[in-house]
């Protein structure tokens, strides 16, 4: 079934309609998954903001279809995460073969007591629709502005301001932050004239969805030279509503027009299908880079999402990377613009999430030139794990097809506590939560409001601004929050990320680490 | 410290040698170089230790610029 896109209405904005408006706690540019899940974080934290946006449709073509695990858990502190859950194609089982034979197989949650699953493919419009959705539930909080494209940006010391077009005419809208989520092609990253540095792979790959009815299970199957496509790589992918996902690689020489043509595209797919009927729904050639900013933060200009870095999707790390930002920056900006934080937590984003982007683009990076060999060394020595895969099982695990995303920890750091390394290393300082069955549901549930001292088998100490939670630990919460260990206490910070962990902590240490984390 | 094992370890080298040898014996150019290929990557699995393999393709490297 293709997708309706669904208009969204553009209204006059007020400053057009003779309402004057003053300067906004937080404006943000581009309404893609990652502006559009920032507005609702920070609506969940009270915060408003107005959300701009140049277009007035969720995004064409599907782009995104894989949205991993943590993205579906901090989706669902967002009040979005069943619903996706529910439309979306749960897998995790990834295979790859060289030309007919499978060399590689990963299963990506091979452990029970999880709430969200491994992945699910979600076509990317689907995702923004119910985005959109859930801001409407935030009437007061969250001001949606389609057809309102930003123009220029001004800094000052201590705020911004954008100069916006409309149907109606421009206008100039001041924010004492200005989040710039507008994508991969960034105009306010080029109207700063900031450096995006990285590498382009010199390939061709033609991405296309098409609508089909097949019994494929539900998982990722990728080919090293299959039979079907000489020499190259392919994948197919299972999305909801029939639609499957198709990429190709093309090589250097390959010209995009051409190869978009139907005439083209049919054949090359039908090799793959074999002959059951199917449709074309969208297709699209695409090189792939990885780059970042240097900096993510420049002064009150926040850049969050691919504006600040993209990779190859070769692991599905862009848009659940860019998610990742939006958990670690929205508690922050709430604390700074609440006056409980200084500015100094905006820092910690840069640095937290310029790790997370380093490790999200070395990943992609890896997997893209295993697939994107240079002829002599590289192609040699990637011929020569694909040719041992099917010999010797330590091959396998080099074959590269894309390591799939994960969240990453969070180094070392002033606003990292201290650890107690003989709790288990799963849910040590910087790492997220991992999750576990409690009570009445789970773990990640419980821990949405603010900061929490979570005491396992003891009494968390009473610590002003953090919220206080008890659990009896099962046999999940013990294998991942305990050991050996009789009982522990945890500081975990409102991005889910434990911040600070003890065997037995008083109220002074756990006081202390919760200043830090704030960078107090 | 040096983890990467310099000094002699193979017995009978010299029919280790011979038996490398006879490995490529037959095989074109670009198929000896696959051999090799694999074998650096059996090798490697074998070693099993990241610190002494960085010092072996160190020396490996040191050795091919003598010229
Ligand atoms: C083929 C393909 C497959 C992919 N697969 C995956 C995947 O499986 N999993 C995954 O996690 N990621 C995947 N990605 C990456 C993912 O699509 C991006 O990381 C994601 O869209 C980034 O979201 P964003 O909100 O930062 O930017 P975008 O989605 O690009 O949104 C930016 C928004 O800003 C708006 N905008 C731009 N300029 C202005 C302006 N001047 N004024 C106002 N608004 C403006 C745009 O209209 C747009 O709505 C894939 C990408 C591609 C291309």
């Amino acid at each position: 079934m293709r997708y309706a896109y669904e208009e969204f209405p553009y209204e006059t904005p007020p400053p057009l309609r003779g309402a004057a408006e003053g300067r906004k706690p937080a404006v943000i540019v581009g309404a893609g998954p990652v502006g559009l899940a920032l507005a609702i974080d920070l609506a969940t934290r009270g915060v408003p903001t107005v959300v701009l946006d140049d277009n007035n449709v969720v995004s064409v073509g599907s782009r995104a279809i894989c949205w991993a695990k943590r993205t579906l858990e901090i989706f669902d502190r967002l009040g979005v995460g069943e619903r996706m859950v529910a439309k979306g194609v749960t897998w995790k089982i990834g295979r790859t073969r060289h030309r007919d034979r499978e060399v590689f197989q990963f299963d990506l949650l091979p452990e029970d007591g999880h709430k969200a699953p491994a992945f699910i493919n979600l076509q990317q419009y689907h995702v923004e629709q119910y985005l959109v959705e859930r801001c409407r539930d935030f009437p007061a909080l969250i001001d949606l502005r389609f057809r309102n494209r930003v123009t220029a940006v001004e800094r000052f010391g201590a705020h911004a301001a954008a100069t916006v077009e409309t149907p109606d005419g421009a206008y100039r809208i001041e924010a004492d932050w200005l989040l710039a989520c507008d994508g991969a092609g960034s105009p306010i990253r080029r109207m700063m004239g900031l450096d995006f540095a990285g590498e382009l792979f010199e390939e061709r790959f033609l991405i296309a969805d098409i609508e089909m009815k097949a019994d494929f299970p539900p998982e990722r199957w990728f080919w090293f030279e299959p039979p079907f496509h000489n020499g190259q790589s392919a994948l197919l992918h299972k999305q909801p509503d029939d639609i499957w996902r198709i990429d190709l690689q093309l090589g250097w020489d390959a010209d995009p027009d051409v190869e978009k043509r139907p005439e083209n595209v049919i054949p090359r797919i039908r090799k793959i299908v074999g002959d059951r009927p199917f449709e074309i729904d969208w297709v699209s050639v695409y090189t792939f880079q990885c780059r970042r900013l240097e900096r993510f933060v420049h002064g009150r200009v926040v850049f969050v999402g691919d504006s600040a870095h993209i990779v190859s999707p070769f692991g599905a790390r862009g848009g659940n990377g860019g998610i990742q930002d939006v958990d670690n920056l929205g508690w922050k900006l709430a604390a700074v613009l609440a006056g409980e934080a200084g500015p100094a937590l905006i820092e910690s984003y840069d640095a937290e999430r310029r790790h997370g982007a380093d490790e999200n683009i070395l990943n992609s990076a890896r997997a893209t030139k295993f697939m994107t060999p240079a002829e002599g060394a590289e192609r040699r020595y990637r011929d020569a794990v694909l040719a041992l895969a099917g010999h010797a099982p330590f091959a396998r695990r080099m074959v590269n097809s894309g390591r799939l995303s994960l969240p990453c920890a969070y180094p070392p750091s002033p606003f990292i506590g201290p650890d107690d390394p003989a709790l288990p290393v799963a849910s040590a300082p910087g790492r997220p939560c991992p999750d576990a069955p409690v009570e009445g549901g789970w773990l990640l549930e419980r821990l949405r409001n603010g900061f929490t001292v979570l005491g396992l088998g003891a009494e968390p100490p009473e610590v002003p601004g953090a919220a206080r939670l008890r659990l009896e630990p099962g046999p999940h919460l013990r294998a991942r929050y305990l050991g050996e260990a009789p009982s522990a206490i945890y500081l975990i910070r409102p991005d889910q990320h434990v911040a600070a962990r003890w065997r037995e902590a008083g109220a002074e240490a756990v006081a202390a680490a919760l200043r830090a984390a704030k960078g107090a | 410290m040096a983890k990467l094992i310099r000094e002699p370890n193979l017995p009978d080298q010299d029919g280790f040698y011979a038996e490398l040898l006879v490995a490529h014996r037959g095989l074109s150019e670009a198929e000896s170089h696959a051999l090799d290929a694999r074998l650096v990557l059996i090798l490697a699995n074998h070693v099993g230790d990241r610190e002494a393999l960085r010092e072996a393709l160190a020396l490996a490297r040191e050795a091919g610029a003598d010229g």
